[in-house]
């Protein structure tokens, strides 16, 4: 049996050293396989004297599992070092950029849209449009705005061919859609508007957004709790201050504009709120009489506020771009900002 | 309206500041839009008496004088200016004075000492334009500061009126609310007649009474027509934006600015028989102050003589009748023109006056005869002259009947109680005369308030009044209905965001264009055209996108990018029947690389059917159907239209290299545009059963000829294809070696699928033989194995 001990010894030598799983098989069948050492010695214990033979063969046994786990255990151990190698050779450089398409974006104008529609949509407000082409009744004449009124002068009015324009404030919208409904009604209307003036502060085509809700408990008080709470959440401010101002539309009556504590400087003072603190952001009021009258609407039982609001002002304060003509150059590295 | 603010303070001074009172009027309604000092902050300068004035030994335009300041002694002061003159008063800056950006100092000018300096006005930065020294008034007192001399503590209001505001054009009107405001009692001055001291008098005549419903004229004989305006009138002037002329001319603006009473004066030499209100014949021609002649229309309000129109009625004087330097007797002239009768004439004119301003808005027509004394007494007090009696003609004046003001509507419509005291407060500072039955208000506005028409307006004067300051802010509670969610419909900004999320910029372009890319992009010779374009290059309006895009297209490679993919969203503007059309369209372009340029990707140009997958990706999972047709603005081979149903609504397509030359671009752009209502709608899902038996796979690979389509042939399988089938799509196609020439190779993969069970092969082979079998008979197409 010191034979046997010798060979366990020796094929566990021979076990360790081995790097090839094909190696280790044909190791294998040299101890263990129909010819290998350990089965010429089981062969060899009908030799032995009968009263020896279990010891002898059970010893033997043991030897052949001893070898068996050694190698599992070297098989395992020759997996894992080629798994380790393999991951090694397979690693990547995480850093480097991915592949494929880069990712586009909306213009601003577009964003601070969405942005105005979405705060309005949460308290029910509906959107609505109407033609950039417009007739003069619609632009004008139901707004209580009739010819030759003074006010048609501050309007800068494009004239198309055979005598339509181009409308020169969403307000019309209101008008289109109170002849097709009934209140109460809840909209705002969103869209490009025309005016024949182009400087350094002003391009002949912006947009504007057109409020406006008519209902039977509708009043002054509401019409500010409505518009300050939108610019606070507009601006993510809650302390923005706000005010409102008489002023003068001819389709609402009492007409107010509304400023709000200059977002750039805080109120201090600075060259967008030309040191005042103030920024005049919007024009409103409550919707005038005449005009429901125009669309049939009673106003006795009807009250209504309306507003219109410039939403590239609101974008220039909102991304601090400091030219209006900026939006309509188109220029990518511009718009590229906003994405 | 500008004015200054003493003489605002004249006629009230509430205890306020500047820019207390500045920030009261804002909030009132009437927006200070500026105030600014009347000078910048100085001191040193006094009124001085030039005694003596010598030339200077060593300078030829200098001048050496000897000046009194009041302290014994003169000063000798070396002078540059040439009006220098002894005898004249000056201001006089005097050693350690500080001028704006000046110190004074002792000095010595060409080897004579010089103890001060004589100012112009501009250099006290009183006036932006100065010829020579301020030369003051003969009485000035010597030794007087001059910034109290001259009144310069000062500020300058500018007030940016609303329209309806036109009681406010004068400083009296902005005085009346400024009292009512602030609850300031109002001083203003009682006019009295002026006593006539001629019987002369020329006759007046209304002929057109609506227009002009009240015109009251008066001589004044004998006047002299060159004497100065006085100081005190001329820096009134100037603080309201208005040169002094003459005095025959400052004073009818002085007045008008006092009292917002537009005035004119004739030379009465020039006038002949008497004075007729008509309206213009259709043509007439008149020759007006500002040197222009026009032709006049016939609803143009004309003040005639016998002979001839003489000024455009309350809108400007005629040349030919004019006060000139030889004028001996004036005709003065102050009417109420009716605004609608004066409303757009100067727009339609091209020119705006300050009297055709006031009147279209409304003049306060019961103080037309009060503003004619006032002129006629400041006039004989600067020019002498005797005055005549005041003829008049009448037509009917507006009428102002009292409003009714409801308590309970103020409070709904303001959202305020106000109770019938708290009203009767405000309306009393408004100075209204009103009656009061319980509840409800009758109240009667004054002459010269023209915005008060309907009960809301007076809401608004109580507002005003109350405070908008003092208005809550409310939120509103509502009933709570949810909006509308129709789910067969997709929103623009779901169509926005895919283009995005495809790497897609959008922009914004004008929808006035030129008309070279109306008729270059959408063959239209005739687009809808504008009749007052701002530019020529943006005259007409779009009828297509394609213009736009290829506009920022070219823009942007310019700035040097190379890999441009854009979008917009916007109208389009064609004439239909009567109206327009203006459908919503959404176009855009790809050009360039497919991919931003990075490490790992092979660079190829993007091209139709790049274009093609995004369009395809828009429409999900509705079918993309295009169909080969010429466009404008495409390569003719490589343009296609956009189908829906049975109607065309879009194209896409390579830009014509025509184009791509014209407008000078390295690369021809794809682009396409579409009816945005065809990408809108959405059918609702609906759920199918799910196989659980696997799908098996066939392919069908055949040679047909270069013309046949393979959207053709893909309808003529899907038409044929048994229900087993559940997808039929072509995976390759080859020309080239191997194939013969006018032929193509295509790959089709059929995947069949049966919910109930597997398969058999024999199932599987007679689909596809049947499948094979419509290419075969109908297309020709040769199977190849």
């Amino acid at each position: 049996m010191q034979d046997l001990d010798r060979l366990i010894a020796e094929a566990l030598a021979v076990f360790e050293r081995i790097e090839d799983p094909a190696q280790l098989e044909q190791a294998k069948a040299r101890y263990l396989g129909k010819s290998g050492a350990l089965t010429d010695l089981l062969k060899g214990l009908g030799k032995l004297p009968a009263e020896e033979r279990p010891a002898a063969g059970s010893r033997i046994n043991q030897a052949k599992q001893q070898l068996e786990d050694a190698l599992a255990r070297r098989r395992e151990a020759i997996q894992g070092k080629k798994m380790e190698v393999r991951l090694a050779e397979e690693a990547l450089d995480v850093s480097l950029p991915g592949r494929g398409l880069g990712v586009g974006g909306l213009h601003p104008v577009t964003r601070t849209l969405e942005r105005i529609e979405s705060l309005f949509r949460s308290i029910g407000f509906d959107v609505a449009s109407g033609p950039e082409i417009e007739t003069d009744f619609y632009n004008f004449t139901a707004l209580n705005i009739p010819e030759d009124h003074p006010a048609r002068a501050m309007h800068d009015t494009f004239y198309v061919e055979g005598g339509a324009l181009l409308r020169t404030h969403t307000s019309p919208v209101q008008v289109h859609y109170m002849q097709k409904h009934q209140p109460p009604l809840k909209i705002i209307a969103p869209g490009r508007v025309y005016r024949c003036d182009s400087d350094v502060t002003h391009t002949p085509m912006f947009h504007q957004v057109e409020g406006l809700w008519v209902d039977e408990n509708v009043t002054l008080a509401t019409l500010k709790g409505v518009l300050g709470d939108f610019m606070q959440r507009f601006f993510e401010r809650e302390n923005l201050p706000v005010r409102f101002r008489p002023s003068f539309f001819p389709f609402t009556e009492p007409s107010a504009e509304m400023d709000i504590g200059c977002v750039i400087c805080g109120g201090s003072g600075c060259r967008v709120c030309s040191h005042t603190g103030w920024l005049e952001v919007l024009g409103c009021g409550m919707v005038h009489p005449n005009v429901l009258k125009h669309v049939n609407i009673d106003s006795e039982k009807y009250l209504g506020f309306a507003f219109g609001l410039g939403v590239e002002r609101m974008a220039m304060l909102r991304y601090g771009v400091n030219d209006i003509r900026l939006f309509f150059e188109n220029d990518l590295r511009f718009l590229k900002q906003f994405n | 309206m500008k004015f200054s603010e003493n003489w605002l303070r004249t006629f009230v001074d509430p205890p306020l500041t500047s820019e207390e009172l500045a920030h009261e009027l804002t909030m009132a309604g009437l927006e200070v839009e500026a105030v600014e000092a009347a000078a910048p902050p100085f001191d040193g300068v006094v009124v001085a008496e030039v005694l003596s004035v010598e030339k200077h030994p060593g300078a030829d335009r200098l001048s050496v004088c000897k000046v009194n300041v009041g302290e014994t002694g003169p000063l000798t002061i070396v002078c540059g200016a040439s009006n220098v003159v002894p005898g004249a008063k000056v201001p006089c800056a005097r050693v350690g004075a500080q001028l704006p950006g000046l110190a004074i100092k002792a000095a010595k000018v060409r080897g004579v000492e010089s103890y001060g300096m004589l100012c112009s006005a501009k250099e006290l930065g009183a006036s932006d334009e100065a010829s020579g020294l301020l030369l003051l008034p003969a009485d000035a007192p010597v030794g007087t500061d001059f910034r109290e001399y001259y009144e310069l503590e000062d500020r300058l209001f500018t007030l940016k009126l609303t329209p309806n505001r036109s009681d406010c054009l004068s400083v009296m009107g902005v005085a009346r609310e400024v009292a009512a405001i602030t609850a300031t009692n109002l001083r203003l001055p009682e006019a009295s007649p002026v006593p006539v001291e001629t019987d002369e008098a020329f006759p007046v005549e209304i002929a057109a009474p609506e227009a002009c419903p009240l015109y009251c004229g008066r001589v004044v004989e004998g006047i002299d027509v060159n004497a100065p305006t006085p100081d005190w009138m001329v820096r009134r002037l100037e603080r309201s934006g208005l040169r002094s002329i003459s005095a025959t001319v400052d004073v009818t603006n002085y007045v008008m600015l006092e009292m917002g009473q537009p005035l004119h004066a004739f030379d009465l030499g020039k006038l002949s028989g008497g004075i007729v209100v008509r309206f213009a014949r259709q043509g007439e021609r008149l020759a007006l102050l500002n040197d222009q002649a026009i032709a006049m229309d016939s609803d143009m309000l004309v003040i005639a003589d016998r002979e001839k129109a003489v000024a455009l009625g309350g809108i400007m004087g005629g040349a030919g009748t004019a006060v000139s330097d030889s004028t001996r007797d004036l005709f003065l002239e102050a009417a109420f023109f009716n605004p609608k009768a004066i409303a757009g004439k100067s727009f339609r004119l091209g020119f705006v006056t300050d009297s055709g301003h006031r009147f279209e808005r409304g003049v306060d027509f019961a103080a037309t005869r009060m503003a004619l004394e006032r002129a006629t007494q400041l006039i004989v007090g600067i020019c002498g002259g005797r005055p005549g009696p005041v003829t008049e003609a009448r037509g009917a004046l507006p009428r102002r009947d009292p409003i009714r003001l409801r308590v309970e509507r103020a409070r709904r419509v303001l959202g305020v109680p106000l109770d019938d005291g708290q009203i009767t407060g405000l309306l009393r500072r408004l100075g209204m005369s009103f009656a009061e039955e319980r509840g409800v208000f009758h109240v009667t506005p004054q002459s010269y308030r023209f915005d008060l028409a309907i009960e809301e307006d007076l809401i608004e004067e109580l507002a005003r009044l109350h405070g908008y300051d003092n208005i809550p802010a409310v939120l509103p509670s509502a009933g709570l209905a949810m909006l509308p969610e129709p789910e067969g419909e997709r929103h623009r900004s779901e169509i926005r965001q895919m283009l995005v999320a495809r790497d897609y910029q959008e922009v914004i372009n004008y929808a006035f264009v030129d008309a070279a890319w109306e008729a270059d992009f959408c063959g239209n010779a005739n687009p809808v055209a504008l009749r007052n374009p701002i530019a020529s290059q943006m005259s007409v309006m779009r009828s297509s996108l394609a213009g736009g895009l290829i506009q920022c297209l070219r823009s942007n490679v310019n700035r040097r990018q190379g890999r441009v993919r854009l979008f917009e969203l916007g109208c389009v503007f064609a004439r239909s029947g009567q109206g327009y059309d203006q459908p919503e369209k959404l176009g855009g372009l790809i050009y360039g690389e497919t991919l931003p340029e990075q490490w790992d990707a092979e660079a190829r140009r993007a091209d139709f059917y790049d274009l093609k997958a995004d369009l395809e990706a828009l429409l999900w999972p509705r079918a993309l159907r295009l169909e080969a047709a010429p466009h404008p603005a495409l390569h003719p081979g490589r343009a296609a239209r956009i189908r829906a149903g049975d109607k065309d609504v879009g194209w896409i397509g390579e830009l014509h290299p025509e184009w791509q030359q014209k407008y000078e671009l390295p690369q021809a752009p794809v682009l396409f545009e579409v009816e945005l209502r065809a990408l809108c709608g959405r059918d609702l899902p609906a759920s199918g059963e799910i196989s659980r038996f696997p799908p098996v796979r066939r392919d069908i690979a055949i040679l047909v000829d270069e013309g046949v389509g393979v959207q053709t042939l893909l309808d003529a399988l899907r038409a044929a294809q048994p229900p087993v089938v559940s997808e039929i799509a072509l995976f390759d196609l080859y020309r080239g070696q191997g194939i013969e020439k006018g032929k193509k190779s295509l790959a089709f993969r059929v995947l069949l699928q049966d919910t109930q069970k597997t398969l058999t092969d024999a199932e599987v082979d007679a689909v596809v033989a049947q499948l094979v079998g419509v290419l075969e008979h109908q297309y020709q197409a040769k199977l190849r194995t």
